[in-house]
């Protein structure tokens, strides 16, 4: 067992952990952080996208003991209490999800786009969410959704 | 997966070491590859070790008529530095175009090479502009790498710590990609170099390989036009669910094609 420290959504943490933990069960089954998801555990689908030191990873793809120290953000830290995020106002305001599952990768895949590009083309989103797959909506409400918290988060 | 000892190194000499007085050692850069290789336990390391994180594995240097890339450095950053696309475009492209944001957040150029899939991009440019792979013990010619699928002239623990890619005069990587994975099903790096032209296809063999008939007309004549009536033969090419030998075959003229236009 190693011991790993890291901040998660603003808060400090630690646990004991397996060196084959991975970041998301750490996550999902010692923090209690079960919006994000494991779709496919094969680091294609992107639901268990995360931000990590700001950046968009597959946190299924990662050991917890790699993300010592860092700065982890997940779906549950987007919200400021009863007010969604514009990014998540968006997916709801756009019907960007049906059955849910893929939605929290999404949106931390689609907040990560947004920082580095704030008015994304329907192009730019659709390359951007290759590595999230979704097997309800068509992606079309999806992209417009992208395309439009990006906007209100760049307001 | 299967439990193993996680060490993260504090050195390249470190790593070496870690590598070395462990039983079954391997190191670890982005993971991206590796992980999930131990998560469909075709692999039990006794110890994985961290090199990722490394600094003096990390960064992107120009001087000298070259472009330096430590191991560590992830496509991301190679495909977004100011350095690369100022010298090598076509390296910003390729990085570019590896798989996606998550993938290219986490994953190395170090990590690509050494794990030679006979699909990934990078070993198209190293062949392509006959680059250096520098590592803790030699340097190794672009040329006498790519030994084999999944297979490299790197000794057991030997660390790759940087590459250095010859700035080209032009150079341009086209690839027909999997819809899915983005690994090349056919990608041809074409580079106008000091040395003559130079043509590497990645994704359609074993490993990847330069295409020296298409060299000699594109020395005579570079234009997309001098590769009509050259056909590459599809034996030995892979074939899968995704695209028969043949059809490879024939992507790699249509790429090369396409890669020589967009030379300019
Ligand atoms: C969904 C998905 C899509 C992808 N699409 C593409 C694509 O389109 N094109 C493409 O080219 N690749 C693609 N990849 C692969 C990706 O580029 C990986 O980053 C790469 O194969 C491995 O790099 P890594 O840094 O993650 O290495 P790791 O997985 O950490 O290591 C891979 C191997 O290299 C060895 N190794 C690592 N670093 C060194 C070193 N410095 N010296 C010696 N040996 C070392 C390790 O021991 C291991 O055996 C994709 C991967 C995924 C998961
Ligand atoms: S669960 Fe991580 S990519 Fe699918
Ligand atoms: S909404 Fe069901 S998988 Fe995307």
């Amino acid at each position: 067992m190693a011991s790993v420290s890291m901040t998660i959504n603003g808060k400090q943490v630690s646990g004991e952990v397996e060196g084959r933990t991975l970041l998301v069960e750490f996550l999902r089954e010692h923090q209690r952080l079960t919006g994000t998801h494991v779709g496919c555990d094969t680091t294609q689908c992107g639901a268990c996208t995360i931000h990590m030191n700001g950046e968009a990873v597959k946190s299924c793809t990662m050991l917890a003991v790699q993300a010592e120290g860092a700065d982890v953000s997940t779906i549950e830290g987007l919200a400021n209490g009863d007010e969604l995020h514009p990014m998540q106002e968006a997916f709801r305001e756009h019907h960007g999800l049906q059955c849910g599952f893929c939605t929290p990768g999404m949106i931390m895949s689609a907040t990560a786009l947004a920082k580095r590009n704030p008015s994304p083309s329907e192009d730019d989103v659709r390359h951007w969410l290759e590595g999230n797959l979704c097997r309800c909506t068509g992606y079309h409400n999806i992209v417009k959704a992208v395309m439009a918290g990006a906007r209100a988060m760049n307001a | 997966m299967y439990e193993f000892n996680y060490q993260k190194a504090g050195s390249v000499a470190d790593a070496a070491a870690k590598v070395a007085g462990a039983d079954d050692g391997t190191l670890m850069a982005g993971g991206m590859t590796l992980i999930p290789t131990l998560k469909q336990r075709l692999a039990m390391p006794s110890d994985v070790v961290d090199i990722g994180q490394l600094a003096d594995l990390q960064g992107i240097s120009v001087a000298g008529g070259k472009v330096s890339i430590g191991s560590m450095t992830t496509h991301d950053t190679v495909a977004n530095s100011a350095d690369v696309k100022g010298a090598i475009p076509a390296l910003a492209v390729l990085a570019s175009g590896i798989g996606d944001p998550m993938v290219r957040n986490r994953g190395t150029m170090g990590g690509s090479v050494a794990n030679n899939d006979p699909a990934a991009d990078y070993p198209g440019a190293v062949l392509g502009l006959g680059a250096t792979v520098v590592t803790d013990k030699r340097e190794i010619a672009g040329d006498a790498f790519f030994t084999g699928m999944f297979e490299t002239a790197l000794d057991e623990g030997e660390i790759i710590t940087r590459i250095d890619f010859p700035v080209p005069t032009k150079a341009a990587y086209t690839k027909f990609p999997n819809p899915a994975s983005r690994y090349a099903i056919v990608g041809v790096f074409v580079a106008q170099t000091a040395d003559g032209v130079r043509v590497a296809v990645t994704g359609a063999g074993g490993t990847a390989f330069r295409a020296t008939e298409m060299e000699a007309a594109l020395n005579a004549n570079f234009s997309p036009s001098a590769l009509d009536g050259i056909s590459v033969s599809s034996d030995g090419l892979n074939k899968d669910i995704h695209a028969s030998a043949e059809y490879r075959a024939h992507l790699i003229g249509v790429m090369a094609k396409r890669a020589v236009a967009a030379c300019g």
